[in-house]
């Protein structure tokens, strides 16, 4: 493995109070499949995890059925990250619930500060029917619409209590965001792991699992041969394809594997074992990943065509 | 501040207490006594009370001092500001020289660069007392650490390609060895001595802290953010209930990474463990940031220099629900409100709070309120609220706020005592130590006098008399405690709590306030003399 493949992934779910954000944690909690996943919460103040989920308890530590846990990290973010860095078995994947008021993209910059870790983009979560009149407080206008600025993945929680037209409102409005993010409408907290954390660990090894909400596609894209992968990545983002995420491997036109991962509009790739097998698994909405043209894409940009 | 012996040459104690105020031919009928004229040629005042402070400061002073401005230590010596970079190199190198471990780190504390031309102190500076030692140098404000590239290293941050709005990179592309905001400074704190446990004073620090006390004549103070986790609580109660130990601390628990509904059972139970000398079971809640660090909340139109609006760190529902708990429990809420928008929050959700649970003698009290204006007073009034205004601020970065962070308008508005007053608000003046030096006798000065480092009187309106300044640091900060009962005064019943000056503050004229020397103090009953620790 290289240093990089070895790299902790880092996702910050962020959200004003009363978007769902604890709703959505625990919908993880019981769809992790067997990934091993560590939750950072500010407090456990209102307990964060559905009690039949709980195995074990102590101060700042609660562990969960299948190998998860969740830790308060009260006032210092930073010793908690190194603390779950640190552990053995290491977890598989972290997940930090800010605090409603928090902006998450300082949350990214200072965890950025510890070694081995990989931030895995920024999902922020909305309540429908409040977001636009929250935007538009005295108090924490400005503080949603910093939170919504930072967003990879805007989650649009609580859609069953909009009407059709008023959710068509609200998404037009999310879409004028700078940098616009991906959308994904919800209702209780409902969202594909997959869609939250990315892909997992050995993305070829899994499909993606049984949504319960059946909104999410995916299929894997299997590239024939070397590809130019920035190019790809760069493309992959455009709004064109509905690609909520994607991650895996290609040989690049230089002959080295490398590795893809793609959040909303970010993308970034990283050197990978030369014995990674090829494969991307790509992930979007329903009816809105295209799947066809994501393939041809992936022709044009490949040096061997198929 | 007793209304019946406003002035008297005698009291009697008993027991720890005030037997009796007056001349001796009033005393006499109580029995028996014994006449001590220790304090024959002395001025007994009420023992001042420090409203808002961090006992921190006892433990920061077990690092070099680097401030601008000279200052005492707990034993007494007086460290000379010092006014150069140069001479903060210097005054480290002393200390260089004197470290046994040669792995040990190097920690100072207390640099202010805003009055040396406000020049920036790079990783280089620092490298020229060691690069093999790590060094750290906390600013006065304790929210930017400066440290040398050996700091750096061990944190694993001595490389290009570091991005984070808290941390400057040099033309070389590596830190230049600032790091603003706690985010960035605590991977590299806990390699040169600053850890996050900071906050909390540790069992030297408390007894440092309290000899701090005598020294400014104070016989009770808060700790105004302690986490009062069940291990610093034990190693409180313990310190305090030392038979030397001369002061009466008020820890208030600060909600930070707790709920609410978590926070209100904590303290209650924690009240039940209060000693005489440990008044514990009072909650902090901080609504903002700083306005010098920009993370103020601020109402339009917003900082002066246009810098984006500061940061919530609570959110006011988060803090509607604390009300609601705090006063169905009767625990008292003291809130950290800097920027005027932050205060307005406050008032907000206190409000329905009351009408949901009525609770006529809460107290609530907004801690630095340093922007609101008179509408926002009057609303206090209205709420039965307190506030404790932060007096020193105009001191140390009044000029700051005239030039760059409020203009002058507001900056002349800053900590309204005269508003406050005049509104009837009870009010009471602190010095946020370790953020400005403890000296309730400063503070009263700073009230009185509102006069800049520079030398300029900000704010001619609302300058207080004395006799209000000195209320404002004894019965004012008593009664945001609910203490006005048992101290503040020299009164019969209430504790035998003096602060024993040279000089009669009533009588040097106001802008000799901070000049009087401190004998020591009378707490319980008890004689600390400043020479005598």
């Amino acid at each position: 493995m290289t240093k990089s493949a070895e790299l902790l992934p880092v996702t910050v779910v962020g959200g004003y109070l009363g978007t769902g954000k604890t709703t959505l944690v625990n919908h993880l909690l019981r769809n992790a499949n067997g990934l091993r996943l560590a939750i950072l919460v500010n407090e456990f103040g209102e307990l964060p995890i559905d009690e039949d989920l709980i195995e074990a308890e102590e101060d700042d530590l609660i562990a969960i059925a299948g190998g998860c846990i969740c830790c308060s990290f009260g006032n210092d973010l930073m010793a908690a990250l190194m603390k779950l860095s640190a552990m053995t078995p290491r977890p598989d994947h972290i997940l930090i619930e800010s605090s409603g008021v928090a902006i998450p993209g300082a949350i990214v910059a200072t965890m950025s500060l510890l070694e081995g870790l990989q931030p895995n983009g920024i999902v922020v979560l909305v309540d429908a029917e409040t977001v636009q009149i929250n935007a538009n407080d005295d108090y924490i206008g400005d503080t949603i619409t910093r939170q919504l600025a930072d967003a990879d993945i805007v989650i649009i929680n609580k859609q069953d209590l909009v009407t059709q037209s008023e959710l068509e409102v609200l998404c037009t409005w999310l879409s004028e965001l700078e940098p616009r993010p991906v959308l994904i409408p919800a209702q209780q907290g409902i969202v594909a792991i997959e869609a939250v954390l990315g892909a997992t660990a050995s993305p070829i090894k899994r499909t993606v699992s049984e949504h319960s909400d059946s909104l999410f596609d995916s299929f894997i894209l299997e590239p024939s041969g070397a590809i130019d992968i920035e190019m790809l990545a760069k493309k992959l983002v455009g709004a064109q394809y509905g690609v909520v995420r994607s991650k895996g491997y290609a040989t690049d036109v230089d002959g080295r594997v490398r590795l893809l991962h793609t959040v909303g509009q970010r993308w970034q790739i990283s050197d990978a074992n030369m014995l990674s097998k090829p494969g991307i698994i790509c992930l979007g909405l329903k009816g809105h990943l295209q799947r066809e043209d994501i393939v041809k894409l992936c022709r044009s940009l490949s040096l061997v065509a198929s | 501040m007793n209304p019946t012996r406003p002035a008297a040459t005698h009291v009697a104690v008993r027991d720890g207490k005030i037997l009796g105020v007056g001349a001796l031919s009033e005393l006499e009928p109580w029995g028996p006594y014994t006449l001590d004229e220790t304090f024959a040629d002395k001025i007994l005042m009420p023992g001042m009370i420090e409203g808002h402070a961090h006992t921190m400061e006892g433990t920061l002073w077990r690092n070099v001092y680097c401030g601008y401005f000279d200052r005492m230590d707990p034993d007494g010596n007086v460290w000379d500001g010092l006014k150069t970079i140069e001479a903060v190199i210097d005054r480290l190198k002393e200390a260089e020289a004197k470290l046994a471990d040669q792995d040990a780190p190097l920690s100072g504390w207390s640099l202010d660069p805003i009055y040396m031309n406000n020049e920036r102190v790079s990783r280089e500076h620092l490298d020229r007392v060691s690069t093999a030692r790590p060094i750290g140098v906390l600013h006065a404000s304790g929210h930017i650490l400066n440290v040398n590239s050996k700091a750096l290293e061990l944190a694993g941050l001595m490389k290009p390609g570091v991005n984070h709005p808290g941390i400057p990179l040099g033309d070389d592309g590596l830190p230049t060895g600032e790091l603003f905001g706690p985010d960035a400074m605590t991977p590299v704190g806990s390699h040169v001595g600053f850890d996050r446990s900071l906050t909390d004073c540790d069992e030297q620090g408390l007894r440092d802290y309290a000899k701090l006390c005598v020294r400014a004549g104070v016989t009770t103070s808060t700790d105004l953010a302690a986490r009062l986790s069940d291990d610093s609580v034990d190693m409180m109660l313990r310190v305090t209930s030392e038979n030397k130990f001369p002061a009466r601390i008020v820890p208030l628990k600060v909600m930070f990474g707790v709920s609410p509904k978590e926070i209100v059972e904590y303290v209650v139970k924690l009240k039940k463990r209060s000693t005489d000398r440990l008044r514990m079971g009072r909650i902090k809640a901080v609504a903002d940031g700083s306005i010098q660090g920009f993370s103020a909340r601020m109402r339009w139109p917003g900082y002066h220099n246009g810098a984006p609006n500061g940061l919530w760190y609570t959110a006011p529902e988060q803090m509607k629900e604390l009300y609601e708990l705090a006063l169905q429990a009767d625990v008292q809420v003291h809130t950290h409100t800097n920027g005027d928008q932050a205060t307005q929050m406050a008032l907000d959700m206190l409000e329905p709070a009351l009408k949901a649970h009525p609770s006529p003698d809460h107290r609530f009290t907004l801690q630095h309120c340093q922007l609101a204006d008179t509408a926002q007073f009057r609303k206090m009034k209205k709420l039965n609220m307190c506030v404790n205004l932060f007096a020193n601020h105009h001191f140390y970065w009044g000029d700051e706020h005239y030039r760059l962070t409020v203009g002058p308008e507001r900056a002349e508005r800053m900590n309204a005592c005269r508003t406050a007053l005049d509104t009837g608000v009870p009010m009471a003046i602190h010095s946020d130590a370790p953020v400005t030096p403890l000296g309730p006798l400063f503070t009263a000065w700073a009230a009185v006098n509102r006069i800049t480092a520079s030398g300029r009187t900000q704010g001619e309106g609302e300058k207080i008399s004395v006799d209000e300044a000195l209320w404002a640091v004894t019965l004012g900060a008593a009664y945001t405690l609910h203490l006005d009962g048992e101290v503040g005064s020299i009164e019969v019943g209430k504790k035998a709590d003096f602060a024993v000056l040279t000089e009669d503050p009533t009588e040097i004229g106001g802008q000799n306030l901070k000049d009087i020397a401190v004998w020591g103090t009378v707490q319980g009953g008890r004689l600390f003399p400043v020479d005598g620790l």
